[in-house]
């Protein structure tokens, strides 16, 4: 047999995903874009005389990581999530559940179109916000490794997230009172060493903090915590959210009665 | 030598909190067989095909699909397997064309081009197929169900109801399109409301109530069980019903009768004891029993010779 990587159902599920999200490409890439450069222009504008979290780091250019990282996390969720959840409402969900597709080739298609998307949206911001704060590139290598294991937990929860919902609503309670609270509260515009000790002990607690943080390093050379030890925890995420997505894909739960 | 069933059930069972979708379902569709499997809403036919696909879990026994087991061997058993689903269902996202080659792809046909033209062609979507689905009509939706289900040249193709809501035009084509795979060697499994249809197509028929199979056989042994019982549509100029046929009676409406004779050599006696009691015969027609006669029968019970065979 194949591996799994090499399927042409794993393949072509992936690319469909992927042409998915591109087909409508105003609202899934173009949108996020002009949002976090709103962010960016904004929160710049109101406190860059006033905070400066990395001594000799201009607020706005502090801001990018984040906010780049925050696009990536926020779409690589709503890929695998709405597909998902539009697939179960309109019932084509049979046309993946049909074919010969194992769990763990439906789990990485959709993960992995998830981080594409993520990517790309991501991509796009950081190449926009280049022109308005000159932001170095320390360690692409950290960079490269955070974008990818945040994307990749994002896609996993959002796969987790759809295939748990039986509702819209229940999918945005989701996103609205899960993702977006873990997102803002993990250091996108702020350092937790502004924090008090109580309120840094509950961002340690923040596997989004870690992601964030660590993205960070890559661009700063400077970190909250040690890049190994936001790797750590974002690979031990990964790990426990694809374990529990594919026991729920290999089982049926939702998906096969 | 004997040759593996298309398809065979095996004690299969199905409950869905109180319902008892599927109770002990023992069946065997031979290759190339147009097997019709009829029942009422909520006998059991749409939970049976979801087992065949892999889409529902049995609480009990076994389905195989050209000898795959369907849960051991679900690969295998769901690359022989085409369903045509009962409600229509689509991705607004991608045209005709492109979702028949994501389909392909799914079960490891990256070039398949040829077999959708002629797909596209026998259906009558080759003018749409750059269409997007959201685009298209009800029928035209369903043509792409059939033609989904069809993608991987499947040697087993189940269609659940696919002419419900359907032209007439459409119908025809489909019906063509099918007996046309069938006469190649695919076996057919169909189910659907339309009993004519039923009667015209299968070779065997499968009756469904209550999650069981309460009657199997030919088509034609099906429709014989029947045959020496005709119905008589009568209608009194003047005078009323012999008492000895009142109890006959499956329905009237004002001086017309319809009358259920157990032997067509039953209507002699019965024009005689109009005419003798002063009665008149304004319209009389006799009509010869079809399958949904049988139908309705083996679903009341009284058909009673229709067990499984």
């Amino acid at each position: 047999m194949k591996p799994v990587l090499f399927s042409a159902g794993f393949r072509t599920l992936f690319a469909k995903e992927l042409m998915r999200f591109w087909k409508v490409s105003f609202q899934t890439v173009f949108a996020p874009i002009v949002n976090a450069l709103l962010y960016l222009v904004v929160f710049a504008h109101v406190l860059e005389e006033r905070v400066q979290v990395y001594e000799g780091v201009p607020y706005r250019v502090f801001l990018v990581p984040g906010l780049v990282m925050m696009a990536t996390l926020q779409n690589a969720f709503a890929n695998s999530s709405s597909s998902l959840i539009q697939s179960k409402m309109t019932g084509n969900i049979i046309f993946v559940l049909l074919p010969p597709l194992s769990h763990v080739e439906i789990f990485l298609a959709y993960v992995l179109a998830a981080v594409g998307r993520g990517l790309v949206v991501g991509g796009g911001v950081l190449a926009v916000t280049l022109f308005l704060a000159p932001i170095p590139f320390v360690h692409p290598a950290w960079i490269i490794a955070f974008a990818l294991g945040g994307a990749a937990i994002l896609g996993a929860l959002g796969l987790l997230a759809g295939i748990w919902a039986d509702k819209v609503d229940q999918l945005a309670a989701f996103q609205n009172f899960v993702i977006l609270p873990f997102t803002f509260l993990s250091g996108v515009f702020y350092s937790i060493h502004s924090l008090a000790p109580v309120w840094q002990t509950i961002s340690r607690a923040n596997p989004f903090f870690f992601m964030i943080d660590g993205f960070r390093h890559g661009f700063f050379g400077v970190s909250d915590v040690d890049p190994w030890l936001s790797l750590g925890v974002v690979a031990g995420t990964f790990v426990v959210l694809a374990a529990v997505t594919l026991t729920m894909l290999r089982t049926g739960y939702k998906l096969r009665t | 030598m004997t040759t593996t069933a298309a398809i065979l059930v095996e004690g299969l069972t199905k409950r869905f909190g109180g319902l008892q979708a599927l109770d002990g379902i023992d069946l065997e569709v031979h290759r190339g067989e147009f097997f019709g499997l009829l029942g009422p809403n909520g006998a059991g036919k749409t939970t049976l095909i979801s087992v065949l696909a892999g889409l529902c879990r049995p609480d009990k026994g076994r389905a195989r699909v050209m000898g795959h087991d369907v849960r051991t061997e679900y690969r295998n058993a769901r690359r022989m397997l085409g369903v045509v689903p009962q409600e229509i269902v689509f991705d607004p996202f991608f045209s005709v064309r492109e979702t028949l080659v994501i389909q392909s792809g799914y079960f490891g046909l990256r070039h398949n081009d040829a077999w959708i033209d002629e797909i596209l062609e026998h259906l009558g979507l080759a003018s749409k197929a750059d269409a997007n689905m959201r685009s298209l009509s009800g029928g035209m939706k369903r043509r792409v169900l059939v033609a989904q289900a069809l993608v991987h040249r499947p040697p087993v193709i189940i269609l659940d109801e696919p002419t419900a809501g359907v032209d007439v035009e459409l119908r025809q084509s489909l019906w063509a399109f099918i007996r046309r795979l069938n006469q190649d060697g695919h076996t057919i499994v169909l189910t659907t409301h339309y009993l004519e249809e039923a009667e015209a197509l299968c070779g065997r028929i499968a009756m469904m109530k209550g999650g069981r199979v309460i009657a199997l056989d030919t088509t034609a042994n099906l429709v014989g069980l029947m045959r020496d019982r005709v119905l008589v549509r009568i209608t009194l100029a003047g005078g009323a019903l012999p008492e000895a046929f009142a109890a006959r009676r499956v329905s009237s409406e004002g001086s017309s009768h319809v009358l259920r004779l157990g032997d067509p050599c039953e209507v002699e006696p019965l024009l005689a004891q109009i005419r003798e009691s002063g009665g008149r015969i304004a319209e009389l027609s006799v009509m010869q029993p079809d399958l949904e006669e049988v139908f309705v029968q083996t679903m009341r019970g009284t058909l009673g010779s229709a067990e499984p065979t």
